[in-house]
């Protein structure tokens, strides 16, 4: 008799882990617009399929649970249940013997806690309070509502203008988007099913790519209506280009000397070159826009001057004052900026970081923009100081990626204590305390100190580069309610009891993304355009390609390529590579155009026009 | 070592395992269901949950006590839970309590009625599935298993058997013997601790009350009664009479008032036994063959040695058990038509063991082909007949067996604890019989409860090296070593239950330390008051075997060739 022996899967085993692997696909690609009522109870089941039975609360109570919930989606509960429910799974929280019981629970109490009302609507009505109005994941999932299965299905067609036109629709940069949008629309597309998402963006930037000059639609009759837009970023142009495009006459008021905002200012030429933003720019602006560069909206003139001169403001100002890090030494001859240093190289304003020693601290992407463009300017040595781990970094993983295949040292869990001085007041090094990763809270691990002593890497220039402000300080002196920083504007981008006055962007919601903000500008237009009473339609001729019934074997997606690191890194030229046409045809192909399939083929698969 | 606060008050600590225990000196009685502190923690019940200074709330059985620890065990969050979990146990158990062989007795209706569920808000989701009766001994009803696990880690832990275990996974989970087999195909060795574990009427005693009830009815059927030693040291607190006294007296009374023509002590058989067992101990160390010899008086280690040591079952005593000894006396009395009196004998062994009930139809305990002891029933089924009858026990006054074989001594009473058969053996092969050479023997090692006592005494020429053990998963110990040729001994004693017999399966559960003891002490206690120790010296032995038993040892006295 043999004492061990190798422990080999069988069929079933190696076919269960596939279906593990399936599930966890599936999840990602769970759509928007669930009853999640229905979904609690079914990851319930999984969760109680889990339990060994040892002890009661898992074994018994998790079943109980399930039997309540489902008398809940079935209209055979009262209130009374639901406090049920919260009760049970609160004892099975605290009493069950392992992580399979008690978090089981826990993500009951969530769904009680996060969603009472639904489980009340049910009750109560026997349906849910969620609308089933959403069932295209990806185009729900871009906040502007691009029209995404259209515009894959022109691409496979060739029909790259037209795909460039539907873009525009909703969103008017397409060509910026295609190389940097965090593509939020592949998170949970329905090709996760099967094998993988779409790439979406890198399609986007084949057909930017190829489509040639495409023309912009024709501008609607002229209103006489005058609407100031404070902030040339890809917001204020988005909404400026909309209200121009309805026939207003709108003029952008930018305080640095071009327009872009962080498009210009924040992201250094290899992941956006210039030329593709003026190009954009451009051609945006030559639907009838105007642009007063170096004004900047404080003291003189003020918002209210502004609102005075015209009939509707939008405020897209954007985040773009950095922060400060607080610790000693801070004003140490060295010490740098992110924002400002990528704002003169916005500016061709570029510094020379020949044989210098450089510490970045921070974890953003601004933090790796910096220390990318310090390689490409000559740095001897960068290395990226951050006070978590890596994967709690909140920069692209590819972004990370890339400077460190750059050359870039990333120092995970160090936090900067402060910065050492000689006696010239210039920088000698940056001291740093290293850190634990701890509990986690608000769903993050937060680092504190370990018990180990503090480093001092020494350097000669320290760039900080931990997150930007809003200048929002002269607004509120003019009136515009500011809360924590940001501007307060509602959901429909108005402020409250101001009329005439919109905001929306970075300087609404922190910093954030290029596509937000062109949907806030999206937004702002649709209801600027209300307020000064039009009801102006942003439409499209272009026709979207029938389904084709293909059948659809699994198949890899295409990943975007880069120019080799080292060749990179000595240039701000553009480093991601576009796809071939083979992988373009083939990407495409791979979308399963669920604004057909599924609900989609009946409504809210597509909105014509906005 | 150390202190902890409990409930606000300060609780030293010093060797317990658990904060459980430290909690229940502290004078709390936590509930538990899946705990026993002679098996391993489980942690399945989670009722024993309390909370800390903190918040956090684990299960006390399962956490070691440390110092400077603050427990709170009545919070109003814990008390929410726990009966939360008594709920939700009951959502899954079968609710007829009244119909319940356990009712009254069962821990879950206890703590349910204790921790005031008066509602249970779930739905009854349990699956009906069918009984095992097929063990002589023992009834399983999965139908009220909680998973405790108690029964399982009994009958592998302490038994060292493992007939029971734990069968699918997660809802599906259920305690059954491997494959579902019928308790009676397996290892089981009918010992009953499965029993006396179980909380619930999950696991229970086959009754056999209402054939004695029947019996009893008949007029043309002398029923007659033996009451094995440890029986009477485990009635009286069920009546509320002191824990662990014997009152023997007062069951002859009782058996006497709900119909029984005459009652016996087996304790009488026991000193047939000890004559038996000590010649046949004699005769094989003079011919130094089949030692060491293995006591049969337990029919669970005697199964054991068949299932488990084949090889030894030739070591075992060819004596039959007191019960089958007496039986067999019994019916060879009655044989005589001008003894019974044209009625037929029902003999009645009231007995502190399961396994007796599966001894009794053992073919090689019958004599000339029948059954001797027609109906075995334990103590506990003796107790609710004591109920059943309304007969007020605690009331009654003693009464002494009825002749002709109404008297034993000291050595046969200490029968029904362990040690006690070895105890009353050197009894008999000691010349003596003064309170000096008596008290020699008892100080000698073969007293106390723990599970594997060693003793070596000088006999003639060599010494005698006596293994006296309790609990089966000890024997497997022991058989292991002589079977390896690390011991090597000339008598050992095995009583399949720790403690012995007063422990056995059939008797009363849920006995503590105290109780242990003082049933330990009750039969000591009885063999102190009497006045003849040596099981020879009892003076219907001699009469019995120049009469009935003349021509007729082997044939009686002994295990057939089955």
């Amino acid at each position: 008799m043999s004492r061990l022996s190798i422990i080999t899967q069988n069929k079933a085993q190696t076919t269960v882990e596939e279906l593990y692997k399936d599930l966890e696909r599936r999840i990602v690609a769970s759509p928007p617009g669930l009853c999640p009522v229905d979904l609690a109870v079914s990851f319930l089941k999984v969760c109680h399929a889990q339990t060994c039975g040892k002890c009661v609360p898992c074994r018994v109570g998790l079943g109980q649970l399930q039997c309540l919930m489902e008398d809940v989606l079935e209209g055979n509960a009262t209130l009374e249940t639901i406090d049920l429910i919260e009760k049970t799974a609160r004892g099975i929280y605290y009493s069950a013997d392992c992580a399979i019981g008690y978090e089981a629970a826990n993500m009951v109490l969530k769904s009680i806690n996060g969603f009472r009302e639904d489980f009340e609507e049910h009750v109560l009505r026997g349906r849910c309070t969620c609308e089933l109005n959403q069932p295209v994941p990806c185009v729900a999932l871009c906040p502007a509502g691009v029209d995404i299965p259209g515009y894959v299905a022109l691409v496979a067609e060739g029909r790259y203008a037209d795909a460039v036109s539907l873009i525009r629709k909703d969103n008017p940069m397409p060509s910026v988007c295609a190389l940097i949008c965090e593509h939020p629309c592949e998170a949970r597309c329905r090709r996760n099913m099967i094998d993988d998402a779409i790439n979406i963006r890198g399609l986007k930037r084949y057909a930017v790519d190829h489509a040639g000059d495409v023309p912009l639609p024709a501008p609607a009759p002229k209103t006489g209506k005058r609407v100031a837009v404070i902030g040339g970023g890809p917001g204020g142009i988005s909404a400026a280009y909309y209200l121009a495009l309805m026939g207003h006459e709108v003029t952008i008021f930018e305080q640095r000397k071009q327009l872009g905002g962080m498009l210009r200012y924040g992201i250094p030429n290899y992941r956006l070159p210039r030329t593709v933003l003026d190009k954009e720019i451009e051609t945006l602006l030559s639907i009838g826009v105007k642009v007063e560069t170096e004004v900047t909206i404080g003291e003189n003139p003020n918002i209210v001057d502004i609102r005075n001169q015209f009939h509707a403001v939008y405020i897209a100002i954007g985040a773009h004052i950095d922060k400060k890090i607080g610790i000693e030494g801070e004003d140490a001859d060295g010490v740098i900026s992110a924002v400002e240093l990528l704002r003169s190289i916005g500016d061709n304003e570029v510094p020379d970081f020949t044989g210098k020693d450089i510490v970045v601290i921070g974890g953003g992407n601004v933090a790796m923009d910096v220390a990318r463009s310090a390689v490409r300017l000559g740095a001897d040595r960068v290395r990226i100081v951050y006070r978590r781990r890596i994967p709690d970094m909140t920069a692209m993983p590819e972004e990370v990626q890339g400077a460190i295949a750059e050359g870039c040292e990333v120092m995970e869990l160090m936090a900067p204590t402060h910065i050492e001085k000689d006696e010239d007041g210039k920088v000698a090094a940056l001291w740093a305390q290293p850190q634990i990763i701890g509990e986690v809270r608000g769903g993050r691990p937060t680092p504190k100190a370990a018990d180990a002593p503090k480093v001092r890497l020494e350097c000669d220039t320290v760039m900080v580069a931990i997150g930007q402000g809003i200048e929002s300080k002269s607004f509120e002196a003019y009136g515009i309610p500011v809360k924590r920083g940001v501007i307060e504007a509602l959901s429909w981008s108005g402020i409250k009891d101001i009329p005439g006055v919109f905001a929306g962007g970075d300087c609404v919601t922190g910093p954030a993304t290029v596509i937000r903000a062109i949907a806030a500008g999206k937004v702002a237009a649709a209801n600027i355009d209300e307020y000064l009473g039009y009801n102006h339609k942003i439409t499209t001729d272009v026709e979207i390609p029938k389904i084709r019934l293909d059948d659809r074997p699994a198949c890899g997606r295409v990943n975007m390529k880069e120019r080799d690191a080292a060749e990179r890194k000595d240039d701000f030229e553009l480093i991601e590579c576009g796809m071939t046409h083979e992988e373009a045809c083939q990407e495409s192909k791979r979308c399963l155009r669920c604004d057909h399939f599924g609900f989609g083929v009946f409504k809210g698969g597509r909105i014509d026009k906005w | 070592m150390g202190y902890m606060m409990i409930d606000g008050r300060k609780v030293e600590f010093t060797d317990e395992r658990n904060v459980l225990s430290v909690i229940r000196k502290a004078g709390i009685s936590l509930p538990t269901l899946c705990y026993h502190s002679e098996v391993s923690t489980f942690g399945a019940c989670r009722l024993c949950t309390v909370e800390d200074d903190r918040g956090r709330t684990f299960a006390s059985c399962s956490e070691e006590p440390r110092d400077g620890m603050v427990i709170y065990t009545n919070t109003g969050k814990i008390k929410k839970y726990r009966k939360l979990i008594v709920e939700l146990l009951l959502a899954a158990h079968c609710r007829d309590c009244t119909t319940c062989v356990k009712s009254g007795e069962c821990v879950l209706q206890e703590l349910a009625h204790r921790m005031g569920v008066t509602n249970v808000r779930f739905e009854n989701t349990r699956e009906i599935r069918p009984l095992d009766t097929s063990s002589p001994s023992i009834v399983r009803d999965p139908n009220k298993c909680i998973l405790c696990g108690d029964c399982v880690r009994a009958c592998e832990e302490i038994q060292g058997i493992g007939a029971l275990g734990f069968a699918f996974r997660g809802t599906e989970a259920m305690v059954m013997p491997a494959f579902d087999k019928p308790l009676a195909e397996t290892d089981c060795v009918n010992c009953g601790q499965c029993r006396v574990y179980c909380p619930t009427g999950a696991i229970s005693i086959k009754t056999h009350m209402d054939e004695v009830w029947d019996a009893l009815a008949d007029k043309d059927t002398r029923v007659v009664a033996q009451i094995a030693p440890a029986v009477r040291v485990a009635v009286g607190d069920s009546f509320g009479l002191t824990k662990g006294r014997s009152v023997m007296g007062k069951i002859v009374n009782v058996l006497h008032r709900m119909g029984f023509d005459e009652v016996y002590d087996t304790a009488f058989s026991a000193d047939l036994t000890v004559m038996e067992e000590s010649e046949e101990f004699l005769e094989r160390l003079e011919q130094n063959e089949n030692l060491p010899l293995l006591t049969s008086c337990c029919p669970a280690w005697v199964k054991f040695v068949h299932d488990q040591y084949p090889e030894f079952v030739e070591n075992i005593s060819s004596c039959r058990s007191p019960q089958g000894m007496f039986s067999a006396v019994i019916k060879e009395y009655y044989r005589s038509p001008k003894n019974s009196g044209g009625k037929k004998t029902i003999v009645v062994s009231v007995m502190p063991c399961t396994a007796k009930k599966m001894e009794a139809i053992r073919p090689n305990s019958f004599t000339r082909g029948k059954q001797d002891t027609d109906i075995v029933i334990t103590t506990t089924e003796l107790i609710r007949m004591i109920r059943n009858s309304g007969i007020e026990f605690e009331t009654l006054d003693p009464e002494a067996c009825d002749m002709p074989f109404g008297f034993s001594s000291g050595g046969g009473m200490i029968f029904g604890v362990t040690g006690g058969v070895t105890e009353a053996v050197l009894r008999r092969m000691t010349e003596g019989h003064s309170k000096v050479e008596l008290d020699a023997i008892s100080e000698c090692g073969v007293r106390g409860s723990e599970g594997i006592k060693e003793v070596t005494l000088p006999y003639n020429d060599t010494q005698l090296n006596i293994c006296i053990v309790s609990g089966l998963a000890n024997a497997r110990t022991v058989m292991e070593r002589v079977r390896n040729g690390e011991a090597s001994y000339h008598l050992i004693e095995v009583m399949a239950c720790r403690r012995g017999c007063i422990m056995g399966g059939g008797q009363p559960p849920r006995a503590g330390d105290r109780t242990k003891a003082a049933r330990e002490k009750g039969l000591y206690n009885a063999d102190n008051v009497t006045i003849i120790k040596k099981s020879d010296e009892n003076p219907l032995i001699a009469p019995l075997y120049d009469g009935l038993l003349k021509g007729k040892v082997h044939q009686l006295l002994h295990n057939q060739e089955s």
